[in-house]
């Protein structure tokens, strides 16, 4: 189990982790050499699993995109297997998620502009299986994404 | 736009699921010298292709097991109460990313907590209080994948 020192760690590593070892251990008010050995058994225990890099889609041409929430034909036992199966193959597709609730899978697709977005979406996402019903949220700003937890 | 070779995708690849990863790591991965991934790594940084780090954590071995999905409609509009509403709802450390979104809601919050009924406290005492809210249709996360998108 974490005690207090290491959700001090994580909290200021999670706000920024590009810290370097001495400015988190100084944040977090421990010494270097504890915060280096609280790191590597958070690392060893793969509570921390890695640092990843946030791609910047914009950047790479992609500056549309919509969150696609999708009802399944539940009547087929295999439906949740089947569409994620080939949502996956579908490389506009950046996240698939599944839910309890109204809707039953969600996925977050990119597109370098709408008539590209309208090609992806009859070509590739509409010819999904077992849709139900299917609706659109367009992405219109990004107002906090550090996913951080609250530790 | 920059110009991506195979080369240059497989390297966002890597990147992308380790932010810690050497140049020479890099190199050896893809068949480089040690300073030509360098120097590969470098352009693809001046471009702006990557918006920073996230620290990836094991969210069910710190206890929160519950993630749910937020969309949120605002009762009344204009600048001043989309202003304040994204103000307050990113001050609280539960809600996880907010999205302003154009379709059935205007917001989507993606919030996380211990429990059910962790998650009840949080959606009563911060989100229902929040200005201007109307309507909350709430979805709860049962799995999650994270693709690497059209670079893959």
């Amino acid at each position: 189990m974490l005690d207090d020192v290491d959700k001090r760690v994580l909290r200021r590593f999670q706000m920024d982790p590009t810290l370097s070892l001495a400015e988190l251990a100084r944040l977090a008010g421990v010494s270097t050499a504890t915060c280096a050995r609280r790191l590597q058994r958070l690392r060893d225990t793969e509570v921390i699993r890695a640092v990843r890099t946030v791609i910047n889609w914009p950047a790479l041409g992609y500056s549309v995109e919509v969150s696609l929430r999708i009802t399944l034909d539940k009547t087929q036992p295999r439906a949740f297997d089947e569409f994620l199966a080939a949502a996956r193959e579908v490389p506009e597709v950046i996240e698939a998620q599944t839910f309890l609730g109204q809707v039953d899978a969600r996925l977050s697709v990119i597109a370098r502009d709408m008539p590209h977005y309208q090609q992806v979406y009859r070509d590739k996402l509409l010819t999904l299986p077992h849709i139900a019903d299917i609706e659109a949220l367009m992405h219109v700003a990004r107002v906090k994404f550090d996913e951080t937890l609250p530790l | 736009m920059i110009d991506l070779d195979e080369i240059d995708r497989a390297m966002i690849r890597a990147v992308a699921a380790d932010a810690l990863i050497t140049a020479g790591a890099l190199g050896r991965q893809l068949g480089l010298s040690q300073p030509a991934a360098w120097r590969r790594l470098k352009r693809l940084r001046e471009a702006g292709i990557f918006r920073g780090q996230r620290l990836d954590l094991d969210a069910q071995a710190l206890g929160f097991t519950v993630t749910v999905f937020l969309g949120v409609k605002l009762a009344t509009k204009g600048r001043v109460s989309l202003e304040d509403f994204e103000r307050a709802v990113t001050a609280i450390p539960e809600v996880q990313t907010v999205e302003h979104v154009l379709g059935l809601y205007d917001y989507r919050l993606r919030v996380i907590a211990r429990d059910i009924t962790d998650f009840e406290r949080v959606l009563r005492r911060r989100i229902m209080t929040l200005p201007g809210v109307g309507n909350i249709d709430a979805n709860v996360l049962l799995s999650e994948e994270r693709l690497p998108g059209p670079i893959g």
